[in-house]
Order: C-alpha cells, then sequence, then structure tokens
C-alpha cells in the first residue's frame, strides 16, 4: 500500500507542478494576481508531495518490502539499515526521485528566503523551477518509476552494489546533486529576469547567494566523491576523468566562471548577457550531465542500466529546457544594455580573463568527454580519451588563472595600474619563485611541474594576505591593525579564503603528483616493505565476518625509523551477492602524508593464509587536495552570508 | 534576421544532433572476443539427471545457451520469453544455470559441502522451473561458475547462439527482450538453419 501512495503522490506532484508553472508564469506576463499569488502554496505543495513520495520510497527499503520492483534490484535483508536508507539513491530510479525531492526543495527555499523579491519576480522564478520538476516527474513516471510492483514478489532482493556499501554513498550523492540541482535557482532567476526583460544589478544580487549555496554543495560533493573513490577503489587515485566525473566537473567550472561573472554584473552593471548565459549554461551543464549518465551513451564506473526510453525522454527534455531558454535568451540578448565602460586592464578585464580561461576549460572537458561519442557517431571507430588529453590540455589552461587569482583582488574596476600593481607584488613574486625553486629538493628532485604548482600556490597565500593587510591598513581609522583585520566584511574573507583554499589543493596536487611512492610487492607472514621511510611488516591474515560479507583481513605493521607507529588492517572483501572481490584499503592519514596499503590477490588461492600480492604507497600532502577543496567550500559559505544579501525586513509591504 | 547570437542556438542544434545520434549506438556493445569463435568445451552435470551434458552433444544443430539462476531478478521477465520461444520449437535451448547457491545474497555457501550445494541448487532450480514453466531442453549446473569464466559471464541473464559448427555467433547481454528477440535473434537463427 506504501509505495502505492508514494506513486499516487508523485502523479498529484505533477499534476501541482505543472498547473503552478503555467499559471504563475503566465499570471506574472499578464499582472495577474491571483495567478501570481499560486506561486507560493504551490512550491510548498510540492515540496511536501515529493517528500511524502521519496519518504514511501524509504520505508519500503527499511521494511525490506521486495515486492517493489527497485527495492529487490537494489536491497537485501541483510544489509545494513543505514545502506538501506542510503541504497534508495543507489540505483537509477531513486536517485532520480532524490534529484527531484532535492529540487522541490530549492524551490521552497526560494518561497522562503525571498521576501525582498518583487511578487512578480518571485512568481517567475518558482514558476520556472515547477516546470522543471514537472519535466523530471514526467520523466520518472514514464520511465524511471521506482514504485513499480514485481508480482509475484521475491523473498529476497539482489542487494546494493558491494562498491556503494560505503559511508561515501551516504554522503556524496546527497551533496553533489544539492550542487548540481541548486544551479536550477541561477537558471530560474536568469529565466525570469529574461522574461521580464529587468537584467539589472538587483537580480544579479539576488541570483548570487544562491548560485554561492549551489556552488558550495557541488564543490563539497566532487570532493567527497573524490576521497571516496581514493580509498574505495584501491589503487591511490583521486581523480581519472570519468565521464560522469567530468559531468559534475562542467558546471562547476562553469559555476565558478558565473560566480565571479555576478561580481561585475552587481557592482558595474556589465556582463549582463554574458552572466545570463552562463547561468543558462551552468544548468544546462547540469542537465547534459544527468543525459550522458542515464542514457547510456558513454560508459563509465558510475553508469547504471540503460534503457533507449529514458535517453530519449532526457534528450527531448534538454531540448525544450536548454533549447527554451537559449531561444529567450537569443530573443531577448540583443536589447540589453552594455554596462559601464571599462579600460584594457581593470578588475573588470581581469574577471573577463577568468570567465574566458574558465569556459575554455569547461569547452575542453566538454570535447574530451563527448569526443568519443562524436568518433562513434561518425562511425571512425571506438576509442576512449583518459587523462593524457586531459593533463594535456587543462595544466595550461589553469596555469595563468592562478597567477590571476593573486593579481585580481588588488585590480581597480574601470582602470588599474600595471606598474602600481606591479610594485605592490614584486616581493611576493621574488618569494614565491625562491619557495618554487628550494622547496622542491626538501621532497627529491625538481621538475618543472612541481616548481610551477610550488609557486601558484605560494603566489596565492602571499597575495592575499597582502591583500588582506592593505586592506586592513585602507580602513583601519584611529581603531587598531587588528581590529580592522576583523572588521573585513564576510565577502572578502569569503573570497580569500577560496583563493587559499585553490592554493592549498594546488599544492596537493603537485607534490603528490610529484613526489608519491608506490610499490607492488609479494609478501609472506613476515616479510617487510619500505617506502619514503615507512616500513610495512606483513604479519598475515585472517578470516573476518561482516554482516553480508566475509573478508580476508591484512595485519601490517607501520613503523617509521624503527619505531612502531601503528597496525593497519587492509580487507579484500567477498559480499555474498557479488562475484567480485572488494578492496578495502587501510590508510593512515596525515597533514603531511598518507601511507595507504591495499590487498591485491592471495599468491596461491588454495592456501590464502600465506603470500599475498599487495600495493604500499606513499602519498605525500594528498589531503590537502580535499582539505584545499573544503577551504573553498568554506570560503563561498562565508561569502554567501555576507551582510548585504541579508533580507530587508524592514521593506514596505506590498499592499495587495 | 540580423541577430549576433543565434550562433548560440545552431551550436546547441549541433549538440543535440549529436547525442541523437550517441542514442542509437551503444557504448559497451563492444564484440565480444568470442563471437565467431568455437564454444568452449565443458562437461557439467544435468539438473536432476545422473548424465552430463558437453556442446559437442549439440554439434550439426542451432541452439541458445542461456545464463540463468533463481536469484536473479531479470531472469524472471526473461523467462516469459523464453518460455515462448520454447513452445514453437524452433531450437534447444540449454539452460545453463549459474552459481545457483554460491550467487545467491541470502545464503552462505562456505559451510555446505559440495553434495549439499549441489543438492540444494538442484531443489531451488527445479521448483522454479515448476512453478514458472520450464523452457529449457535441458539445464546444466555450473555451481562454482567456472564455465562462466570460460564464457565471459559477468552478469545474469546472458544468452548465447551457437550455430551448427560449435562456433558462438551472438551473445545477447541482459534480458532477451521481445525487440532482441524480433530484430536480431530469429532473423539470425533462421539463417543459420538454412
Amino acid at each position: 500500500m506504501t509505495p502505492e501512495l508514494g506513486h499516487f503522490a508523485l502523479i498529484l506532484a505533477l499534476l501541482v507542478a505543472a498547473s503552478t508553472g503555467v499559471l504563475a508564469l503566465w499570471g506574472a506576463q499578464k499582472n495577474r494576481a491571483p495567478w501570481i499569488a499560486l506561486a507560493k502554496p504551490g512550491a510548498l505543495a510540492l515540496a511536501l508531495l515529493v517528500t511524502f513520495s521519496y519518504l514511501c520510497l524509504t520505508w519500503a527499503f527499511t521494511q525490506n518490502d521486495f515486492s517493489v520492483r527497485y527495492v529487490a534490484e537494489q536491497s537485501n535483508s541483510l544489509l545494513p539499515l543505514v545502506y538501506r536508507v542510503a541504497g534508495v539513491w543507489g540505483g537509477h530510479e531513486g536517485s532520480l526521485l532524490l534529484w527531484l525531492l532535492m529540487l522541490t526543495w530549492w524551490t521552497l527555499l526560494v518561497r522562503l528566503f525571498s521576501r525582498a523579491l518583487p511578487e512578480t519576480m518571485r512568481a517567475r522564478v518558482i514558476g520556472v523551477l515547477c516546470l522543471v520538476a514537472a519535466g523530471f516527474l514526467l520523466f520518472i513516471l514514464c520511465t524511471s518509476n521506482p514504485f513499480l510492483r514485481l508480482l509475484p514478489g521475491v523473498p529476497e532482493g539482489r542487494d546494493l552494489n558491494p562498491m556503494l556499501q560505503d559511508p561515501g554513498l551516504v554522503i556524496h550523492p546527497p551533496l553533489l546533486y544539492m550542487g548540481y540541482v541548486g544551479f536550477s535557482v541561477a537558471y530560474a532567476f536568469a529565466v525570469a529576469a529574461l522574461m521580464s526583460g529587468k537584467l539589472d544589478a538587483a537580480w544579479a544580487r539576488w541570483s548570487r547567494p544562491w548560485t554561492m549555496a549551489a556552488w558550495v554543495f557541488l564543490t563539497l560533493g566532487i570532493a567527497m566523491g573524490s576521497w571516496w573513490a581514493y580509498y574505495e577503489l584501491g589503487w591511490g587515485g583521486w581523480w581519472f576523468w570519468d565521464p560522469v566525473e567530468n559531468a559534475s566537473f562542467m558546471p562547476w567550472l562553469a559555476g565558478t566562471a558565473l560566480i565571479h561573472s555576478l561580481a561585475v554584473t552587481e557592482k558595474r552593471g556589465g556582463f549582463k548577457n554574458w552572466t545570463v548565459l552562463l547561468a543558462v549554461s551552468t544548468f544546462s551543464l547540469s542537465l547534459l550531465g544527468t543525459f550522458l549518465v542515464r542514457s547510456g551513451v558513454l560508459t563509465s564506473v558510475h553508469a547504471f542500466a540503460s534503457d533507449p526510453s529514458r535517453g530519449i525522454f532526457i534528450l527531448a527534455f534538454l531540448v525544450v529546457v536548454i533549447g527554451a531558454s537559449l531561444a529567450l535568451f537569443v530573443w531577448r540578448a540583443p536589447k540589453v544594455g552594455l554596462g559601464g565602460r571599462f579600460g584594457l586592464f581593470s578588475r573588470e578585464s581581469l574577471l573577463l580573463t577568468n570567465n574566458v580561461l574558465l569556459v575554455v576549460a569547461t569547452g575542453t572537458v566538454l570535447l574530451g568527454t563527448l569526443y568519443p561519442l562524436i568518433i562513434d557517431a561518425l562511425a571512425v571507430g571506438k576509442i576512449s580519451v583518459g587523462p593524457p588529453y586531459f593533463n594535456a590540455v587543462f595544466v595550461p589552461i589553469m596555469t595563468p588563472l592562478l597567477f590571476l587569482i593573486g593579481v585580481g583582488p588588488f585590480a581597480r574596476w574601470k582602470q588599474a595600474s600595471i606598474p602600481e600593481i606591479a610594485r605592490l607584488l614584486k616581493w611576493a613574486l621574488a618569494v614565491a619563485i625562491i619557495v618554487a625553486i628550494a622547496l622542491p629538493f626538501a621532497y627529491g628532485d625538481w621538475t618543472p611541474f612541481v616548481g610551477l604548482g610550488i609557486f601558484a600556490a605560494v603566489w596565492i597565500v602571499l597575495t592575499a594576505l597582502l591583500h588582506l593587510i592593505r586592506q586592513a591598513r585602507a580602513t583601519q581609522g584611529s581603531g587598531s591593525f587588528i581590529a580592522s583585520i576583523l572588521k573585513q566584511p564576510r565577502h572578502f574573507w569569503g573570497m580569500h579564503l577560496a583563493h587559499i583554499g585553490v592554493a592549498v589543493f594546488v599544492a596537493g596536487v603537485t607534490i603528490v603528483g610529484g613526489y608519491e611512492e608506490e610499490k607492488d610487492v609479494k609478501m609472506a607472514p613476515g616479510d617487510s616493505v619500505s617506502v619514503a621511510g615507512n616500513t610495512f611488516r606483513f604479519l598475515g591474515v585472517r578470516q573476518v565476518k561482516g554482516p553480508n560479507y566475509l573478508a580476508w583481513q591484512g595485519d601490517v605493521e607501520l613503523s617509521k625509523n624503527d619505531r612502531f607507529q601503528r597496525r593497519l588492517l587492509p580487507e579484500k572483501r567477498i559480499y555474498h551477492s557479488s562475484a567480485m572481490p572488494m578492496t578495502e584499503a587501510a590508510i593512515d592519514a596525515g597533514i603531511l602524508r598518507d601511507v595507504y596499503v591495499s590487498l591485491g590477490e592471495p599468491i596461491d588461492r588454495a592456501h590464502p593464509e600465506t603470500e599475498w600480492a599487495m600495493r604500499v604507497y606513499y602519498k605525500p600532502l594528498v589531503d590537502w587536495i580535499w582539505g584545499g577543496c573544503i577551504l573553498m567550500a568554506l570560503g563561498g559559505l562565508i561569502a554567501m552570508l555576507d551582510r548585504r544579501y541579508r533580507i530587508r525586513r524592514n521593506n514596505p509591504k506590498a499592499v495587495s | 534576421m540580423n541577430n549576433k547570437f543565434v550562433w548560440i542556438l545552431v551550436a546547441f542544434a549541433l549538440l543535440v544532433a549529436l547525442l541523437a545520434v550517441g542514442l542509437t549506438r551503444d557504448p559497451r556493445e563492444i564484440p565480444s572476443p568470442l563471437i565467431g569463435k568455437s564454444a568452449p568445451e565443458f562437461s557439467l552435470p544435468q539438473l536432476g539427471k545422473d548424465a552430463t551434458f558437453a556442446p559437442a552433444d549439440l554439434r550439426g544443430k542451432v541452439w541458445l545457451l542461456n545464463v540463468w539462476a533463481s536469484w536473479c531478478v531479470s531472469c524472471r521477465e526473461e523467462h516469459a520469453e523464453l518460455v515462448k520461444l520454447a513452445s514453437r520449437n524452433l531450437l534447444p535451448i540449454v539452460g545453463l544455470n549459474y552459481k545457483e547457491v554460491r550467487g545467491d545474497a541470502g545464503l552462505d555457501s562456505s559451510k555446505l559441502t559440495p553434495d549439499e550445494e549441489k543438492q540444494l541448487a538442484t531443489g531451488r532450480a527445479q521448483q522454479w522451473l515448476a512453478e514458472r514453466g520450464d523452457p529449457y531442453t535441458l539445464s546444466v549446473l555450473d555451481l562454482d561458475g567456472r564455465v562462466g569464466i570460460d564464457y565471459g559471464v559477468y552478469g545474469v541473464p546472458e544468452t548465447f547462439l551457437i550455430d551448427k559448427a560449435g562456433v558462438i555467433r551472438f551473445k545477447q547481454i541482459g534480458v532477451i527482450t521481445p525487440e532482441a528477440l524480433e530484430q536480431k535473434l530469429l532473423p539470425l537463427i533462421a539463417e543459420l538453419n538454412q
């Protein structure tokens, strides 16, 4: 009964979403107050219905209702409760429902935190979001209904893919989806502004905190996914340029560009068309990512079982959503005025360069991701595009961007002076170069790649500190210097924290890329192996039993300079439901380095208690990669909470 | 119309066209290396009989080898299709029952003796066929999945079409859908039977 209620709630939600969307938009266009007023209750009803439906599916999972086909495919009675709850989004149907759930929550948040918005603008934003939700509801109901029954039911479910049975599943998809879906708000604001024809600084100001919020979630979601892959896949990589990773990275790059271009639109009234196009593109890239993952046009570790009817539906959906908004843009854009003029070297021109570089980077990722598809479509062959392409094109594009992070904050709006900035930053430049030359020798050989990365990281941190000192002096007045530092606005702190996050990330990528060490060894109980001064002594394996798996657990003693550090317990798990063994690496994480052990295969299958193939890694600064992402997200969060985005409650209320 | 932004729509249309063509192709359709090769030999006990079966026994006939298990949820969907196909008496269908006990998430096979495992597997498989109809000319038990490895089975169900000379001509990964049956399997069977 519960699954049918969930199904029914989805059908009702479709009706609510479609009618609210159409009436609110039409009402805003024709200025009909009663229709405009529908937007608020509509958003609430939609969120409640979808949440109810989602809870129904979760209930079916927790109750092990294997007469529901999706539950039978994704769950198992032996599965621990937390994975039954998270297993809801472990497959195609449920993850779409999660996507939709988040969309309706974002819509509800817009309804709750938009008191400063004119009534018609709010109705338009909510209307656009409702129409997007209606499209997704139609998609779920027509092609991917998670509530379909399997009659007769089965006594036992197939079980969740063992690779997903990890805390990463609980955290990564919701964060990522919050980010993906969150860009729909920026998109809805852009479309609403295009419809009204009012692309102004107020529109940019409204969009900024929402865009920032989505970006924060996406940053954390991607970082979490990267960390999960690092410890779960058992071979120590943190980014694979897999199509699905790229699908999340493209909106991130475009979203980063959008955040910067919104600054120009808000402060200077410039880049309006560009900003709108970026807002539309960012969400379009999220949708494109969904298409690439769900339609099965590309192969990926993330791909769910594909179904051609789903692909056709999403493609049609893409055409409607993206095509309509692009057409609206093309129609309206020529009438939008240009913003204030700016000099060849100014904060505007630097931000424009930032945007061009980020968009080019997005384009190269898109090209690399779609290239196998292009080749296949032209019937020239079948290829896959891997890290060599992406690394080769990505590093040269990102390097000037990293340099500009240091310069940008010092440049004035309209017209900046190169000699003045050069004078301010020459010492930072000198120190960064010296550190870039000297520091790598502490780790080993000097290579151009490492030198460049260290230079960029030091440069960004130094310039951020210089800017902080300079800004504090400028606004010091009669108070103390420290007090002045603390009084700097949040958007200022947020910006520098995020930029320092980039520096930390770059330092991590550089050092781990340049100096990681790994060894593949055959080890019998009692054998030792050393990497970078860390000695691993293999004591043997034993069998341990988990709730739904059996595992060989290795016992490895880690010591450094003959001093015992700790025991590491890597596992090789055989889940009852899967023929494929799972590797659980054991990691000793630290600020300056990780050491990482994973069990390969027993050398002699008949005697697994003897020799094993093992991999040991030494990964300096690897945690800085995710630490940098967390700093970026924190910076975004602080910037988002800046005073000027607060709701102005003392606004006179609209008289109805 | 003199609108410098129109190129955006053109670019988008091109992207959509590309994606639409992409939809008609299957990136996973990397032809199985077994196609065009002789079906790997094996000899396995038949379900519920004391005899064994080897692919050589069907030399001179076109036949299907269908990989199934009672724990496989998609197999239920496929089963009805197979029963229909079997009633047309077009060709022998051999069932390869794959890891009946070891593949089941709910069972712990580590404590079973080989005999107990075989007995349990036979019971479960026979019950399943009794409930849903038996489309198979015969079924064999691949308890430890070793034959599955030879055939490159990585999921259940999978189906192989083998010709008179014992050569694998087609492999269906996943469920045999009515479309796959009508458009691919049946024409190929007719062609091979000529």
